[in-house]
């Protein structure tokens, strides 16, 4: 079949290796790569296969909620409640653990938590479509980790390492690999698939690409929308569970700050916070260098202080290297 | 023979008027609960603590009106104040010279945020949220994670939060400053061109470069703005605590925004007013001061003071839907 | 002293890909009111923004009062006194009307605005413009008419000897009109010369002394107003006889498939009845304003209405979102295709397939080959200009996007197909190829509503009109018995009622 004009339109897609190559997760690939060889520069047992898995257990409870949050970001909103809510669902396990309440029901109960935390995110903001989510998300902030204060004051609760098979679920590993680790590989191969090869995860990108025209397109934005905040709450939870397998007590002050480094994993990955863009291939390539940077600088006792620094201004500069090219670009082209 | 009339429906409509009208009974009742609250010292007090948040509000209002936002001001702050207290402790500078030099140094910093926010078309929130951890990070190096204590500042520096020079004798200076900086606000946000720059380019910025306002040099001003507020408020938050911390000022950047939105000003620019911005952080600063005075345990605090954020803006939006309805119904058919 | 205070030689302007102006002139006597002319798309924007600055021009020359000028920015030309009214207000919607008015000259006095004087100034303007509203209002709580007067008293406080005004009665009511044109003479007897831009020939007999026609980016000619026919200016316009622009083909027409009944949305429309048959081409036309696409958008889930039913082949339906619609066969090419019809950074085969996704796909899965093939055969069939379906959407011209969203109407199963003003800002060209479209569609037997401000699209296209005023169905006519002068007049039966009153 070809057009009334008798032309027809290609439906291949050619590879080009121009294009292969300009992608930006090769500048991650090799950022990832140069961190690696600083690390085993570092330190010798860096390189063994066990010392790689256990470098993992370092930061990997954190990326649990990077991967929502990726999902977030696609959508074009934002949620820095996380950090919060993963509080409060840690604080509500402990202090069921301590009245009394099996382990078992007390981590259904912190999850449980995380979601209904999430889905008044989501609630808020599908009926009050008005408000931008960066405001109501503060106000959430603020409000569930001022019930986690409320239930703990400035005490601790703990006790939760004496449940063997809880702690394991952080300390624990099958063969030699760290089960957390295990967990998040199949989370994030789940939150993968879902985002490029469903109808789900493409009527993200298009509501985060253009939220009107999706909505023209049939696409019940705010369904999606409140899916996807009651899902970042759930895991949320699902990094408070780590947190609290790690720590074996909660304290009303822990997980402060999760958002932002969530956001800035996922944002280092590729997600723009505009919506609409951005990969999982770039998210999981992201965790791994904010990660193995912390590790690696920490092997070498530089101060933690260094770090954010450095963090931070891996993120800005990321952020502004494409921009740079593409003003070089127009810049030559008016020229 | 038309008489001007006092339209009272106009003035109660108005978002201040109603903040006030809140604000008013809620100090009522607290004051009924413990007789103590509305006293000069708890009164003082409470607007000492809290002028760094008044002043920064001011700066974050300019911020939100270009449709930006800054999450970095309590880094900002925590630089700028340590920078100030560290060449205090090692080459005993005079006051007057400390406070310039914070200033200097966060309107510093805050032009570096606003050129890569302009001209690296960095979206505002990723851009200070690395900024937030690169000047904390910075923070606690040029102090090697060391703090700054009471002895090492000079007595005059110290002095400074609990005199009254600069209030005439009638206010402490810390409040004195925040009133002159709201003035200058009021003035400069109402009745100059400058002011009203940054109302237009929030308003409609396509519009603005169409009647050729310079966008960038707007959003570069109001950062290197909010920055120096920062750098002003380091030096406060210093001679009142009379000790410069690494993690001064964490998380103030929550209170502030809170501030400005319960004062009305929009996340999307182009509204907010220096007024509402006053009444908006005397909310914050009220729910702080008086819930332990009427035996509310601190750590409900935070809870509350969520509470409040939500209900003001969602109160605001159902309001607005109320407006519109009964334009709708107005409209002749 | 020159003849003329504004002269335009030889104006091109290339945006990239596109030649926006070719070697366009231009001249404008002092004190005369100028209509310019010509299709959407022909370049008269571009041109106002030439003049005013925001555009520059990559050849030609501009003389003001016979001296050569080149304006560097918008500031210049303000300076000079040109001031323009843009088609798209842009008023600052936070800010006041005094604010606006004085955006960018304001009164000061030692660095500090005299807001007293100004509200007071301003006051004096709105009231020589005889506005029933105040300065110190919110310029967004105004209506469009409205705000179209803040713009004039914008133009009139700052001296300005040029005013353009682009297409200000687009979405104006007779009355406004009329209030307008009073404005504009006014203008003109106190020493202004205007550009005046519009679609309707009666604003142009009523105003203007001269006329200058482009097309296709194009200067074609300027004429006197006295002596020039319709048929002269429509032939300048869209260059050649309109009889072989519509390839209506003749279509059985069969039973009803869809009926609304006394649709109501309070403050947008009010009981709103019309029905539309299998084969049959509907047009809903009216002015701006009208109610058109809100009725429409309602249909299709967009928005809520309040009161009414609709019946899909004789069964009463509810509709709450597009989806609902969709399912049930009801489809809608929207207004604004821009915004609300593609997603421009995307390719258009997944523009092409986005609402049909999870049909193409399996168990929520998507399935690329079989949406490559998909999208292959619905953009082939439109005959876009497109090279790959990979290419971006935002990379066509205006006609090549909207045969985009055709296309992708056509992925779904639909009975009634919506098409909002199908052919807005299209080039000629793709609009012949695009009612060419709508009449095969007729021909399959599917139920075609369209809207249409143009009236030779409506008399052209259509089986049946049906015509809105200020949220009301006026009139319905079949089309042997239309003619613009009859669709005229329903379209403002309303608003001459009111006057008469």
């Amino acid at each position: 079949m070809a057009t009334k004009s008798g032309r027809t339109i290609i439906a291949e897609q050619k590879f080009s290796w121009k294009i292969f190559f300009l992608k930006w997760e090769w500048l991650l690939v090799i950022l990832f790569i140069g961190i690696n060889l600083m690390n085993a520069n570092l330190s010798q047992y860096y390189l063994s296969g066990e010392g790689l898995l256990n470098a993992t257990n370092s930061f990997l409870e954190k990326a649990f909620v990077a991967l929502p949050m990726a999902y977030i970001l696609v959508l074009g909103d934002i949620d820095i409640s996380v950090g919060s809510t993963a509080c409060l669902s840690a604080v509500m396990l402990a202090y069921c653990y301590n009245l009394g309440v099996p382990m078992g029901a007390c981590v259904l109960i912190c999850l449980l938590t995380g979601t209904i935390c999430g889905a008044v995110n989501g609630l808020i903001l599908t009926r009050f479509t008005e408000l931008a989510p960066m405001i109501v998300t503060l106000g959430t902030q603020i409000l569930f980790r001022g019930i986690a204060e409320a239930m703990l004051g400035d005490e601790a609760r703990g006790g939760l390492s004496t449940v063997k098979w809880f702690s394991d679920l952080y300390w624990g590993k099958l063969g030699i690999v760290p089960i957390m680790l295990l967990c998040f590989i199949i989370c994030a191969a789940v939150f993968a698939f879902v985002l490029h090869k469903t109808c789900f995860g493409r009527r993200l990108y298009a509501i985060g690409a253009n939220k009107l025209a999706a909505e023209y397109a049939g696409i019940k934005v705010q369904q999606i929308r409140m899916i996807v905040f009651t899902l970042t709450g759930t895991f949320a939870a699902v990094t408070a569970v780590f947190l609290a397998a790690r720590m074996g007590s909660t304290r009303a002050d822990i997980a402060t700050g999760y958002e932002m480094e969530a956001i800035a994993m996922a944002v280092l990955g590729g997600f723009s916070t505009d919506g609409g863009k951005g990969n999982f291939p770039g998210l999981v390539l992201a965790i791994f260098i904010v990660g193995m940077l912390r590790y690696g600088l920490g092997l070498i006792n530089i101060p933690s202080q260094l770090m954010l620094v450095v963090i931070g201004a891996l993120l800005i500069v990321t952020v502004m290297l494409p921009n740079i090219r593409s003003m070089v670009k127009i810049q030559k082209k008016a020229a | 023979m038309e008489k001007k009339k006092f339209d009272w429906k106009a003035i109660t409509s108005s978002r201040e008027m109603s903040l006030v009208i809140v604000l008013i009974l809620l100090c009522a009742f607290v004051q009924i609960r413990n007789q103590s609250f509305l006293t000069g010292g708890t009164m003082e007090e409470m607007f000492r603590n809290y002028a760094v948040t008044f002043i920064l509000a001011l700066g974050m209002m300019c911020v939100l009106l270009t449709g930006g936002i800054d999450i970095s001001i309590g880094s900002t702050l925590a630089f700028s104040g340590m920078a100030a207290a560290l060449l205090m402790r090692d080459y005993v500078i005079s006051t007057p010279v400390s406070f310039l030099v914070s200033i200097a140094i966060g309107a510093g910093l805050g032009l570096v945020i606003g050129l890569v926010i302009s001209k690296g078309k960095v979206p505002p929130i990723v851009c200070t949220l690395g900024f937030m951890n690169i000047y904390r990070g910075l923070t606690y190096l040029i102090a090697h994670s060391q703090w700054v204590a009471a002895y090492q500042f000079t007595d005059s520096f110290k002095n400074f939060a609990l005199t009254k020079y600069l209030g005439l004798g009638l206010v402490n200076n810390m409040i004195a400053v925040t009133i002159y900086i709201y003035i200058i606000f009021y003035i400069v946000m109402k009745w100059t061109t400058v002011g009203r720059r940054v109302y237009a380019v929030g308003s409609n910025a396509e519009a603005a470069a169409v009647s050729g306002i310079n966008i960038d040099n707007v959003k570069i001003g109001v950062y290197t703005l909010m920055g120096l507020l920062c750098g002003l408020g380091g030096a406060l938050w210093t001679s009142l605590y009379k000790s410069a911390q690494g993690d001064m000022a964490t998380g103030i950047e929550m209170d502030v925004i809170a501030a400005c939105v319960v004062g009305g000003v929009s996340l999307t620019g182009g509204r907010g007013s220096v007024v509402g911005v006053m009444l908006g952080s005397l909310t914050i600063a009220i729910i702080g001061k008086a819930l332990p005075l009427i035996g509310v345990s601190q750590f409900w605090q935070n809870g509350i003071k969520g509470l409040i954020i939500l209900a003001a803006v969602i109160l605001n939006v159902l309001a607005q839907r109320t407006m519109d309805k009964n334009n709708l119904k107005r409209r002749e058919m | 002293m020159s003849e003329y205070v504004l002269e335009l030689k030889g104006i091109t302007k290339i945006f990239p890909g596109v030649k926006a102006l070719d070697r366009v002139s231009f001249q404008l006597k002092p004190g005369e009111i100028h209509a310019l002319m010509g299709e959407n798309g022909a370049g008269k924007s571009t041109f106002i923004k030439v003049i005013t600055g925001v555009h520059k021009a990559e050849e030609g020359e501009m003389y003001l009062d016979g001296k050569k000028v080149d304006f560097k920015g918008p500031k210049d030309a303000q300076k000079a006194g040109i001031a323009a009214i843009y088609q798209h207000v842009t008023a600052y919607p936070h800010l006041s009307v005094t604010e606006n008015i004085f955006m960018g000259h304001e009164i000061k006095k030692r660095g500090i605005l005299q807001w007293k004087e100004m509200h007071a100034l301003a006051d004096s303007y709105l009231e020589e413009l005889n506005a029933d509203f105040k300065s110190t209002a919110e310029m967004g709580a105004l209506s469009v008419a409205q705000q179209q007067m803040v713009e004039i008293a914008k133009a009139i406080s700052m001296k300005a000897r040029i005013i353009i005004m682009d297409e200000p009665t687009a979405a104006l009511t007779k009355n406004e009109s009329e209030q307008l044109y009073k404005i504009t003479e006014k203008l003109r007897d106190g020493g202004a010369s205007v550009i005046f831009i519009s679609h309707r020939f009666e604003d142009m007999y009523r105003l203007a002394t001269r006329v200058t026609v482009f097309r296709d980016s194009q200067y074609i000619g300027s004429y006197d107003v006295d002596g020039i026919t319709n048929a002269d200016l429509i032939r300048a316009m869209v260059g050649r006889e309109i009889s072989d622009m519509y390839p209506k083909p003749e279509v059985k027409i069969g039973e009803e498939v869809l009926r609304v009944e006394k649709l109501t949305r309070t403050g947008y429309f009010k009981d709103v009845s019309f029905s539309v048959r299998k084969g049959e081409i509907l047009g809903l036309t009216g002015l701006v304003g009208a109610g058109r696409t809100e009725t429409v958008q309602t249909i299709y889930g967009v928005e809520h209405y309040d009161s009414g039913k609709m019946y899909l082949n004789g069964e009463e339906i509810t509709v709450k979102n597009p989806a609902d619609a969709l399912r049930q066969g009801i489809g809608l090419l929207p207004e604004d295709r821009q915004h609300q019809g593609l997603i421009l950074d995307w390719g258009i085969g997944r523009n092409i397939t986005l609402t049909e996704i999870a049909s193409i796909g399996k168990n929520g899965l998507t399935d690329d080959k079989a949406e490559r093939e998909k999208a292959k055969e619905l953009a082939e069939r439109v005959d876009t200009k497109a090279v790959t379906i990979f290419d971006k959407a935002s990379s066509l011209s205006g006609g090549n996007q909207q045969k985009i969203v055709v296309a992708k109407i056509l992925a779904s199963n639909l009975k009634v197909i919506i098409l909002d003003e199908p052919t807005k800002g299209v080039d000629v060209g793709a609009k012949a190829e695009i009612y060419e479209i709508m009449g095969e569609l007729a021909q399959q037997g599917y139920a075609i509503i369209m809207i249409s401000s143009e009236m030779p699209e409506i008399l052209g296209m259509v089986d049946r009109i049906v015509v809105m005023c200020e949220g009301k169905v006026t009139g319905e006519l079949q089309r042997e018995e239309a003619e613009q002068e009859s669709i005229l007049k329903f379209a403002m039966a309303r608003s001459s009622k009111a006057a008469k009153n």
